[in-house]
């Protein structure tokens, strides 16, 4: 069987899929990818079924070698020192290293055959808010790589847009309750340039700003959500829910962000501004 | 029923009662809907469709769908064995107005049902429906509680699935465990569970 040795683990790195939807009910959250297409396509250079392991990583650090020979590509955030967007060989014995990415903040790296550790309910995915699926990769750790009956695609270089440390402009709905809020703090939180706080992490984007006065005080009974939310908690400083959020909150949901662009959020570093809009983005 | 945005992949059913979101839980865990996950909360259910769900067809099918007769707690209870050794078990008597003993009695007849989880994979929130439950919660939460802790807050009683921080009255402790990544399935109480607790020596 092919391995993966870690050398260096850098500051977070986890192994991810799609995560563990259908169990929400049951307190578990769903968690996986936090950059889902990005995880999706490291997959899809490398010929592996969208379903198999990646290993996320965040701000680069990351550097591993193998025992045999193995095809491996890394998407999302683009790390110097390897080719991005594109699969390459990595040989037996070589060692491959992340470096910091100029921008963004994710990037996945996926092995032919996925990372084959053991699933837990269902997945391979870490999920940091409720400890389920593999802890964060350790150095020393070896990982197994599975194989894949697919063939090898026969791309070269995946044209996609790619994470830029600019001014972030996503697009917001009106969230459950926002009848929390007057029309003075919508329109503040969609007219303010917020900044991505240091504390964010993969349960959500903490940002800081202007804080948000609400309309009512007192307690929501805790509700459902879903990743895209932005949970507006007694600071007034919005929280934007990434894969590993809590299946439920107390704080009143605001607004949402549209479910796609959650992947280009999971890519804003701290330091990084963003404004929230209502008109069409694109 | 009041149906609440939640973005682009999911609607909010929000309710007047703890009764009708049980009602409504248990019609639609029985229906045909093609959706990703239906999560269930004290006064909402969370409806999560896939990226091929229509939210206004969703919304349309939703309001089709009848609440259940009753809460419709499914096949015989489960039966959690359990100590009441809690350290909170003689306040909390006092704050519910009555002896150990009698918390102990009313607690081991009530039948309770789990109405949603969520604070932890595996934490069930059981409602009751024969006693009047409304225990004030800690006033400053514990930093530490117990993994098995059975305890008390607001309309509903629960058994921590492992150890965290916690601001519910302790008032015993399970003797099994509530969820087990080693058992299939590894929540013993999911929602719409009927459960008995059975005092053990």
């Amino acid at each position: 069987m092919t391995t993966l040795t870690v050398a260096q683990a850098g500051a977070l790195s986890t192994i991810q899929d799609f995560g563990r939807p259908g169990q929400a009910a049951l307190g578990i959250g769903r968690s996986g990818a936090c950059d889902r297409g990005a995880h999706r396509l490291a997959n899809a250079l490398v010929g592996n079924h969208p379903m198999l392991a990646t290993i996320e990583v965040t701000l680069g650090g990351l550097a591993l070698q193998t025992d045999e020979d193995v095809v491996v590509a890394t998407t999302g955030a683009r790390c110097p020192g390897t080719p991005h967007l594109a699969p390459f060989h990595l040989p037996a014995g070589e060692t491959l290293r992340l470096g910091l990415p100029p921008a963004g903040l994710r990037t996945y790296l996926a092995v032919r055959g996925g990372v084959d550790v053991e699933p837990v309910l269902g997945s391979r995915a870490s999920d940091i808010l409720s400890g389920l699926g593999p802890r964060p990769l350790q150095a020393g750790d070896v990982l197994p790589v599975g194989t894949t009956p697919r063939p090898e695609p026969g791309v070269d270089v995946a044209p996609v847009p790619e994470p830029t440390g600019e001014r972030l402009l996503v697009h917001v709905t009106p969230g459950p309750r926002r009848d929390w809020f007057d029309d003075a703090a919508w329109g503040q939180l969609t007219s303010q340039v917020y900044e991505v706080d240091s504390q964010s992490n993969r349960i959500g984007v903490r940002l800081s700003g202007e804080p948000l006065p609400r309309l009512r005080e007192g307690e929501l009974v805790s509700e459902g959500m879903v990743r895209g939310a932005i949970q507006l908690p007694p600071s007034g400083l919005p929280v934007l829910f990434l894969a590993d959020h809590p299946v439920t909150g107390g704080y009143p949901v605001i607004a949402y962000v549209d479910d796609l662009d959650v992947d280009r959020c999971a890519q804003l570093r701290p330091g990084q501004e963003v404004r929230f809009t209502t008109t069409a983005v694109r | 029923m009041r149906i609440l945005p939640s973005g682009t992949r999911a609607l909010l059913l929000e309710f007047d009662s703890l009764e009708e979101v049980l009602r409504h839980y248990a019609a639609l865990r029985d229906s045909d809907l093609s959706v990703l996950d239906v999560v269930p909360a004290g006064r909402t259910i969370l409806v999560i469709g896939d990226r091929d769900t229509d939210l206004n067809s969703l919304a349309g099918q939703l309001r089709t769908i009848e609440p259940g007769e009753h809460r419709g707690p499914v096949g015989a209870p489960v039966e959690v064995p359990v100590r009441y050794d809690g350290a909170d078990l003689a306040e909390t008597a006092d704050l519910l107005g009555c002896s150990a003993q009698e918390l102990v009695r009313r607690h081991l007849e009530e039948q309770w049902t789990v109405a949603f989880c969520g604070f932890a994979p595996g934490f069930g929130y059981l409602a009751g429906s024969t006693f009047d439950w409304d225990t004030p919660r800690r006033e400053s939460p514990r930093t530490r509680v117990p993994a098995g802790s059975l305890a008390l807050a607001g309309e509903f009683t629960g058994v921590y699935p492992r150890e965290s921080p916690g601001g519910w009255q302790l008032i015993g402790h399970a003797l099994v465990d509530v969820f087990d990544l080693d058992r299939e399935p590894a929540a013993l109480l999911a929602p719409g569970t009927a459960v008995r607790f059975v005092e053990s020596s």
